[in-house]
């Protein structure tokens, strides 16, 4: 193996014609359509703008919570029914920042970055505990998983309310993200805005991380066959509790988020939103963060949409495009192969 | 003066959930030297392989690989050691692409540039549908390609060993005779193999040693050289009438 030492670029490139690979458009089609289907139903073009904003928000916030969520099933095939439990923790952590922070008159928009990111360390190590105690005496036994996981939930909202308390804890924004802007008579809120910013930043950097590093590669490779990423010699165990902290720090700044967006917390809250987040997840295909990505916007702006539409039908609009993306793609928007 | 090889099995037990498939295999792999584990399906020679990478572990029985106990590692522990493994179903990741899969096998690459020119460019040249589908996903490689890519993932960093499964397996004849060539030319650099294999011409062809496995033990070990040329243990043994392959 030691003759023809030559540079790699001149062993990597071809002269012949290399197959290129073929991106599928057609989910982000189907999103693209909706939104433009929406103006003529709709009617009002401001009123399009403003349901449009809140349903990009509303599934960027979906999406980091979410995101985690789909890598720990497609690493581990673990149901984490109890995922729920950090978005509670997340917003719980947060109304107590921002109430130190009111009562030391430091209402700025930094004591939201700051509770954001308090928020991210205690799920994170929460999550750290929780795979140690709860997850993983149950691998590879899923009907032990929903079980556990979700008693797990039910301990953590427990625990949130002898903390916090059982009633609600309102979550008002910092002086600096209230109000709206205007566009085209459309009031965009600027919190909106902010929280859609945020999730983009997710979502780049988790593309980003899981195209462009090995990290990224040994979790895509471990998605789809764990057994032959150990017989490579990588620790899928080590990969996966980290993947899994990320996931309960993410599900944290993701309750952070969605705190900030209701502006109230409950200790339900996990509960309310663990629903949308494993529909997400189904229709975005398990373990595909794209999947996620697309899925978390369709389910985010069909129920903005229906709400304004059609408010009798939003409490299933959810349910309705599961089951019509199941039926068109039975593996969801981007499977993920060899699973 | 008797030599150590490089892999010992002694009384390696393995069962598979309530089955007793492997009843106490007894297998020598020596260092530089192709080894080739013949037997009939279901005789447990995956499930050999298997417990020798900790993916089926042994419930009894000892492993040494370089006079280390491998017994109770880690899969992951045992590949850092120098074994590379090529499951019989290849083990591609579909969804990345050839480049993709090669960067994971080096695991002392952290990007593409990092690949060791040298070694690509002699895998290029055994293999010359890896560079033609490098950017392309794996998962859309033919049955053959993708066993390139196995085989290529498995030496595309120096390993003391490596274990491959039926690599001729479901593959067209044209396609088995470049796997002869890639892995003659492996065998050329005293590269220590054990392959398990059913097609006996590629076997004889590669093998400097044989195990016969049946019912989960080696029933035979000896020369390839020996049992190619004899056509009655051929037959006993493997039930093959090949009249001496070559």
């Amino acid at each position: 193996m030691q003759e023809e030492l030559k540079p790699r670029d001149s062993v990597i490139a071809s002269d012949e014609a290399m197959p290129q690979l073929r991106f599928d458009a057609v989910p982000l089609m189907l999103l693209l359509g909706l939104v433009l289907l929406a103006i003529p139903a709709i009617g009002s073009t401001s009123s399009w703008i403003t349901l449009t904003v809140a349903g990009i928000t509303m599934g960027l916030i979906i999406f980091v919570i979410a995101s985690g969520l789909t890598l720990v099933f497609g690493l581990m095939d673990v149901l984490n029914f109890g995922h729920g439990v950090f978005i509670a923790l997340g917003a719980f952590v947060a109304t107590t920042v921002m109430s130190f922070a009111q009562a030391a008159a430091w209402d700025g928009f930094f004591s939201l970055l700051t509770a954001m990111l308090v928020a991210m360390l205690c799920a994170a190590a929460i999550g750290w505990l929780f795979e140690r105690l709860i997850v993983r005496p149950v691998y590879g036994l899923h009907l032990k998983q929903i079980l556990i996981t979700m008693g797990g939930m039910i301990i953590g909202e427990e625990l949130i309310k002898a903390i916090w308390g059982p009633l609600q804890i309102p979550l008002p924004l910092p002086e600096a993200l209230r109000g709206s802007w205007l566009l085209a008579d459309a009031a965009i809120e600027r919190y909106r805005i902010f929280a859609s910013l945020i999730g983009l930043l997710v979502f780049s950097g988790l593309a980003f991380t899981l195209s462009r590093t090995k990290l990224g590669l040994l979790i895509r490779a471990g998605v789809q066959d764990r057994s032959m990423v150990q017989a490579l010699g990588y620790r899928i165990d080590r990969l996966f509790v980290a993947v899994f902290v990320a996931g309960s720090a993410l599900a944290g700044l993701g309750g952070v988020l969605w705190g900030f967006y209701q502006q109230s917390v409950t200790a339900q809250i996990g509960a309310q939103v663990n629903v949308l987040i494993f529909i997400v997840i189904i229709i975005g295909g398990l373990g595909s963060t794209l999947g996620c990505f697309v899925g978390a916007l369709l389910v985010g702006l069909i129920a903005n949409y229906a709400g304004f539409l059609e408010p009798k039908i939003a409490l299933f609009s959810n349910i309705g495009l599961m089951v019509a993306v199941l039926l068109w793609r039975p593996q969801g928007l981007y499977p993920v192969s060899d699973r | 003066m008797v030599t150590q090889a490089l892999l010992r099995l002694r009384g390696v037990q393995t069962h598979i959930g309530a089955y007793h498939i492997l009843h106490g295999v007894e297998l020598d792999v020596p260092e530089g030297e192709v080894t080739v584990l013949l037997g009939r399906n279901g005789a447990g020679k995956t499930t050999t392989l298997r417990s020798i990478m900790g993916l089926c572990p042994a419930s009894a029985g000892s492993i040494h690989f370089k006079q280390q106990s491998i017994h109770g590692m880690g899969t992951a522990e045992i590949a850092r050691l120098g074994i590379a493994y090529v499951p019989e179903s290849m083990g591609i990741f579909g969804d990345l692409t050839v480049q993709e899969n090669m960067l994971l096998a080096a695991r002392s690459a952290a990007h593409v540039r990092d690949l060791d020119a040298a070694r690509l460019a002699w895998i290029f040249g055994q293999f010359p549908a890896l560079r033609k589908f490098w950017l392309f996903p794996a998962g859309k490689l033919s049955g053959g390609q993708k066993q390139m890519l196995a085989i290529a993932r498995a030496i595309i960093e120096p390993r003391t060993l490596i274990l491959i499964d039926e690599p001729s397996k479901g593959l067209a004849p044209s396609m088995v005779r470049s796997l002869i060539e890639a892995l003659a030319a492996l065998k050329a650099q005293r590269t220590s193999l054990l392959l398990v294999e059913q097609n006996f011409r590629m076997a004889s062809v590669l093998g400097d040693h044989v195990a016969v496995m049946d019912e989960g033990r080696i029933v035979f070990r000896g020369a390839m050289a020996d049992l190619a040329a004899d056509a009655i243990l051929q037959r006993q043994l493997l039930g093959l009438s090949l009249g001496g392959a070559r």
